[in-house]
């Protein structure tokens, strides 16, 4: 196997753990490995790195792969090393019965690389995969030649029939466990990321309500990419320069120097609302849980919102802001639901808390988000005072977590509050979360 | 691959050991990766991208690669709204108008009688007058590629400036050359070595990412520390060196808004060694905390734990 296939292979098994390597970098990859060579191998380490992993993460990646792959690639490259190799590629399989019963590990190794080359291992993306990729190496060994042999010897119902029959048998359990080992090995250098990316993918779009403990855990690192995605996308200032109006008196005091020549044209720029963004959230026990993720997105999007309070609310409202700014996330939530969670929802009271104590959480440039469900248990709704909220910020979008054919059943007023608001919508899943959140920044961009 | 011939100034780079050697001539304690990565960067013209926290040594590394290369450095740091008249070129106005000024009470014998279109034909003559290379202000990016020996070229805080300006160096860095309306194309006859810097304030677009080679220059281990303090501030005492090494290697794995980098450690170290400090003692780690800590949040934290620590960091090996 040349050095150049080396290379590809392990930029494949690089982009199956979504680093993203794009073939100009794969050049300059190939340049700093013709000008390092690759025999010491932590050298090559220290000058692939630079050239094919862009940021930390992928940092991560590009160590565990390395590590990975150049350890297999160097006990498969050690017995038979120079241009004997190319040829060895592409050598037809050898018995397989006398492979197995050489005890020549090394020949056993080359063998088992070649076959997995050949059946394509560097596909495999589940680890369910495993029972698929070997039997199709045992094909490539030769397993079918021996199972013609195998029947040979059963059908001559002779004793050495049957011992040679045993032999086969043990021959045959000992290639399938070792091609098991060799699909399980490739599976770590190309498998692993994309299982990871399928899990995630998988996450993301589960209902929210739907999630057991297990993925709880893994949701908050998730929850914490989509958060990064988000604040990539919005927190760059986007201004239109050089077009538009002429701003006439910035041209002239720029260019006063020059004896009002205008060699400096200026234009009027637009002006942008920074993200001022107020939540109000329903946290009694049936949205509580949805509550926690928009909470854990907003926290994690903390410096992309440069204003940003919220709201708790079961029976009483309060602000949450102070705690939701600190560091940590773990126990924030815990304190309140502590705070806020006990007593029976209440709408009318909510906004009347928020209008008498806080009468200036909302201006024309605040985008209002409500997360509940619009169950009041029959209470006034106060429509009015959800009127006015309407009427002054800049945008309200009422999140539930109900399907819509749920809303205004029973004690849901939702149907009400919707003819006021902005938006509606149901959020089920981190995706939903994150669509809402794309959409308010975007106002703001 | 041709491999690019090493002469002039960068005939020094023959290999990272080299540069790790070369460097440290200048005071920069170097690894084997950040050392690889300038190699490859001379030997692939790739630009380098650094990535890490504040205070790691990244702009030392262009400054010290200059200093020891005896090149120049060109340095653009960058802020949002920079944009190509000040980091390209750009046309010296004031001298401009000046020399009209002057010229123009001489306009009549130069020009002389004749009839308009004679006389706009003659001037048209003298236009390029004002737009020669006498009357061109070059700025850093300019004046890295104007030199015939080569430069170091630093652009620093490249997260700070905005998305239209990493667009234009894309076109600069792919081929080392920028355009002058009026005077035409300046290619560099000797490609600088160009060191671009990011604090992650934002993320990169991914098109400036894939063309660098990127570093990420993180907190060094106590060894690396030591030699770069040592270097630093020469004449400090072997044991107070450690002591103080293994106190701010132990503050990093505590929970704080800002961890100190080598930039405070080397300030911590002149500081005590500026004291005569002789015991390191909770005494005098509490009364300098200040220099290491740049937050009272942290400070505050710290404060019933830091006897601990000093004395953890006292008794060391």
């Amino acid at each position: 196997m040349s050095a150049t296939r080396t290379l590809t292979d392990f930029i494949r098994a690089l982009r199956s753990a979504e680093v993203a390597v794009s073939p100009a970098e794969a050049i300059d990859a190939a340049g700093a490995m013709n000008l390092i060579g690759y025999t010491d191998r932590s050298a090559l380490k220290s000058a692939l790195r630079p050239a094919l992993a862009k940021s930390e993460a992928e940092g991560e990646a590009f160590d565990r792969l390395f590590d990975l792959y150049f350890a297999r690639q160097a006990s498969a490259a050690r017995p038979q090393d120079g241009p004997a190799r190319d040829e060895a590629t592409e050598a037809p399989p050898q018995d397989m019965l006398e492979l197995a019963q050489s005890g020549d590990e090394a020949a056993i190794q080359a063998a088992m690389e070649r076959a997995g080359r050949a059946s394509g291992v560097q596909d495999i993306r589940f680890s369910t995969q495993t029972a698929y990729y070997a039997q199709k190496m045992l094909k490539q060994l030769g397993v079918e030649q021996m199972e013609a042999k195998l029947l040979e010897a059963l059908q001559a119902r002779s004793d050495e029939g049957e011992a040679e029959a045993a032999g086969m048998i043990a021959a045959r359990r000992e290639m399938l466990k070792r091609a098991r080992a060799h699909v399980e090995a490739q599976f770590d250098v190309f498998g692993q990321g994309a299982t990871q990316a399928f899990r995630e993918d998988v996450l993301t779009h589960k209902p929210i309500s739907a999630l057991d403990l297990a993925d709880l855990k893994r949701m908050r690192a998730l929850v914490e990419k989509v958060a990064k995605r988000l604040a990539v996308k919005h927190s760059r200032r986007r201004r239109n320069r050089s077009t538009g109006q002429l701003d006439v008196r910035a041209t002239l005091r720029a260019n006063a120097g020059l004896g009002g020549v205008p060699f400096r044209l200026h234009w009027k720029q637009k002006k942008r609302d920074k993200a001022k963004i107020v939540v109000i959230c329903d946290v009694s026990g049936s949205v509580a849980r949805y509550v926690r993720f928009l909470l854990l997105l907003l926290h994690s999007l903390g410096d992309v919102i440069p204003e940003l309070r919220a709201f708790a609310f079961s029976a009483r409202l309060g602000e949450v802001t102070g705690q939701l700014d600190s560091d940590r996330f773990e126990g924030v939530m815990e304190q309140i639901l502590r705070e806020y969670g006990m007593g029976s929802t209440d709408y009318g009271q909510a906004f009347s808390d928020l209008k008498t104590r806080y009468p200036e959480a909302i201006d024309r440039r605040t985008s209002v988000i409500i997360l509940g469900d619009g169950r009041s248990n029959y209470g006034d709704p106060r429509m009015d005072l959800f009127r006015e909220i309407c009427a002054r910020a800049k945008r309200v979008i009422w999140l539930s977590p109900e399907p819509e054919a749920m809303w205004g059943t029973g004690d849901s007023e939702l149907d009400r509050y919707r003819t006021h608001a902005h938006a509606t919508a149901r959020v089920a899943t981190l995706s939903d979360l994150e669509r809402t959140l794309d959409r308010v920044l975007a106002l703001y961009d | 691959m041709t491999q690019t011939e090493t002469s002039g100034a960068y005939g020094a780079l023959t290999s990272p050991e080299a540069i790790t050697a070369g460097l440290g001539e200048v005071g920069y304690i170097s690894t084997p990766d950040i050392s690889m990565a300038v190699y490859l960067a001379q030997h692939l013209r790739k630009p380098i991208l650094i990535e890490g926290p504040a205070g790691v040594g990244k702009t030392d590394l262009a400054r010290s690669l200059a200093e020891w290369l005896d090149v120049p450095l060109a340095r653009l740091q960058c802020y949002e709204g920079l944009d190509e008249s000040k980091a390209l070129y750009e046309w010296k106005y004031g001298k401009q108008l000046l020399y009209t000024q002057i010229l123009k009470d001489r306009l009549n014998e130069v020009l002389g009688e004749g009839d308009l279109s004679a006389l706009t034909g003659k001037l048209g003559d003298f236009e390029d007058l004002f737009f020669s290379p006498q009357f061109l202000e070059p700025r850093p990016l300019l004046r890295a590629m104007q030199q015939a020996e080569g430069s170091v070229l630093l652009i620093d805080e490249v997260d700070k400036a905005d998305e239209a300006f990493e667009a234009f160096l894309l076109e600069v860095l792919s081929d080392y050359q920028v355009t002058v309306p009026e005077l035409g194309t300046i290619r560099a006859q000797v490609p600088p070595i160009v060191v671009l810097t990011s604090n992650a304030v934002r993320e990169l677009g991914d098109a400036l990412k894939r063309r660098c080679l990127h570093l990420h220059i993180g907190f060094p281990d106590a060894v690396r520390e030591r030699a770069i303090v040592g270097a630093r501030v020469p004449g400090i005492e072997e044991s107070l060196l450690k002591q103080l090494v293994a106190f701010v290697q132990a503050l990093r794995e505590e929970d704080l808004r800002k961890q100190p980098s080598i930039a405070e450690t080397v300030d911590w170290a002149r500081a005590l060694t500026l004291l005569h400090v002789e015991a390191f003692g909770e005494e005098t780690v509490r009364q300098t905390l200040n220099v290491l800590l740049k937050y009272e949040s942290d400070i505050a934290a710290l404060d019933n734990r830091v006897g601990g620590l000093a004395r953890a960091a006292a008794s060391a090996p």
